[in-house]
């Protein structure tokens, strides 16, 4: 075969493979959506999180807004810090929004959903909601339940 | 006595094979470089490895993702889960068929190619009478052809998985009756560039060298007879197979560890 040939038919290779790539990159995973970095980041206070994970999603209405970029424990009133990283398109939230960790589904993934407030000032990056809602912990409330009925029996029984 | 004696041949042998193709290995390394001050020896090296691959890359590629896109629905069905489809099939291709598969595929397609053509050459005394004429078969004749392997792996590592994620499509989305827009979606939403797109293309870049390596020294290194070659042929492609696996559980334990 001439040289020229195998040329052109190396280089549709080439092409072929870094198309594939990009394909994967954009198409199939999650280059394309919020790369990250970019963006303000607010944080909210929970006494528990659940199974909330670094990269949760944080919507607001349904939509994604943000993710959550990291979690730590406050050493001193031992209550889990959520940081999240928001998309700068939604910079008009207000700032006694209040914050919830959701389940996705009866046994999908948790995420941080944020309910708006009325307050005129919008929140600023490194601000705090004040108002938050812990995760629902499947264990405690099947707790609470059977210790209620218990209870309840012992009522009925007196 | 005989025995013993046995064994330590066989001993010290395994070793000295191990050294050799050690040496081999650092002598390519240093004669790389060089080989782009005549890139067309690559080109034509690439063409032999990585185009003629392409075929049973793609037909191999499509079935897979479509057989996963199959049997992933079936299960899938029973938890009413069957959006997740596309993160199955895209999941198990990008991470793990993709690069193990095609570098499967690759040692027996172009593995196997260059060590009976190393073989031969060696066999026929080319090798020989190119050092005669003070060239080096190493820098004019592997070299080349390790290149050529280093490349094609990841690019038709890639296609693979590309071509498996459309097979998937195909299936789940045209014959199973899959929502369009969840497939794509939830797939966008759960595979992730860093740790799994870029991942298996570091796994393909891994195999791409070993295999290169061990199909070039067997090559290399097989007794200079036709039975010498045909069993430097066969072992190329068990110990490229074993080596590919092998590693596969390696660098998934370092990278998925957590």
């Amino acid at each position: 075969m001439q040289t020229r040939m195998v040329e052109i038919w190396v280089g549709l290779f080439v092409a072929a493979g870094l198309a594939a790539l990009l394909m994967l990159s954009l198409q199939v995973s999650n280059l394309s959506s919020m790369s990250g970095d970019d963006g303000y980041t607010i944080k909210a206070r929970f006494d528990n999180i659940g199974g909330l994970k670094v990269r949760s999603a944080v919507k607001m209405g349904g939509v994604l807004i943000g993710r959550v970029a990291s979690i730590d424990l406050d050493p001193v009133t031992f209550e889990a810090v959520v940081s999240m990283t928001m998309d700068p398109r939604f910079n008009q939230l207000p700032q006694d929004s209040s914050a919830s960790i959701f389940t996705a589904g009866l046994l999908g993934e948790q995420y941080v959903g944020i309910e708006p407030g009325g307050a005129d000032e919008v929140l600023k990056d490194g601000d705090t909601l004040l108002l938050s809602q812990s995760a629902l912990v499947l264990e405690q409330l099947i707790g609470q339940f059977l210790f209620s009925q218990g209870s309840k029996d012992k009522n009925a029984g007196e | 006595m005989n025995g013993l004696q046995w064994l330590g041949a066989s001993a010290l042998g395994f070793f000295r094979r191990l050294g050799r193709g050690h040496l081999f290995f650092l002598d390519t390394l240093v004669a790389l470089p060089a080989n782009w001050l005549r890139p067309r020896l690559i080109v034509q090296q690439t063409y032999a490895i990585g185009v003629l691959s392409m075929i049973i890359i793609v037909v191999s590629g499509l079935f897979v993702g479509m057989v996963l896109a199959l049997q992933g629905y079936n299960t899938l069905v029973d938890f009413g889960a069957e959006e997740s489809l596309g993160v199955v099939v895209a999941l198990s291709l990008v991470r793990e068929l993709g690069p193990v598969v095609a570098a499967l595929l690759f040692a027996g397609r172009a593995g196997s190619a260059l060590t009976a053509e190393i073989g031969l050459m060696k066999a026929t005394e080319q090798l020989s009478g190119m050092e005669m004429m003070a060239v080096n078969p190493i820098s004019r004749v592997i070299a080349p052809r390790f290149w050529g392997s280093f490349l094609s792996m990841p690019l038709l590592a890639a296609v693979f998985s590309a071509v498996g994620v459309l097979g998937g499509y195909f299936v789940g989305v045209g014959l199973l009756g899959v929502d369009e827009g969840a497939f794509w979606s939830q797939m966008r939403d759960k595979v992730d560039f860093h740790d799994d797109v870029m991942n298996g293309v570091i796994k393909s870049i891994v195999f791409g060298v070993v295999a290169g390596w061990i199909a070039l020294f067997e090559g290399y290194d097989a007794v200079p007879t036709s039975e010498g070659v045909s069993r430097a042929t066969t072992r190329t492609v068990v110990h490229t197979s074993l080596a590919v696996l092998g590693l596969d559980f390696i660098l998934t334990a370092l990278m998925f560890g957590e």
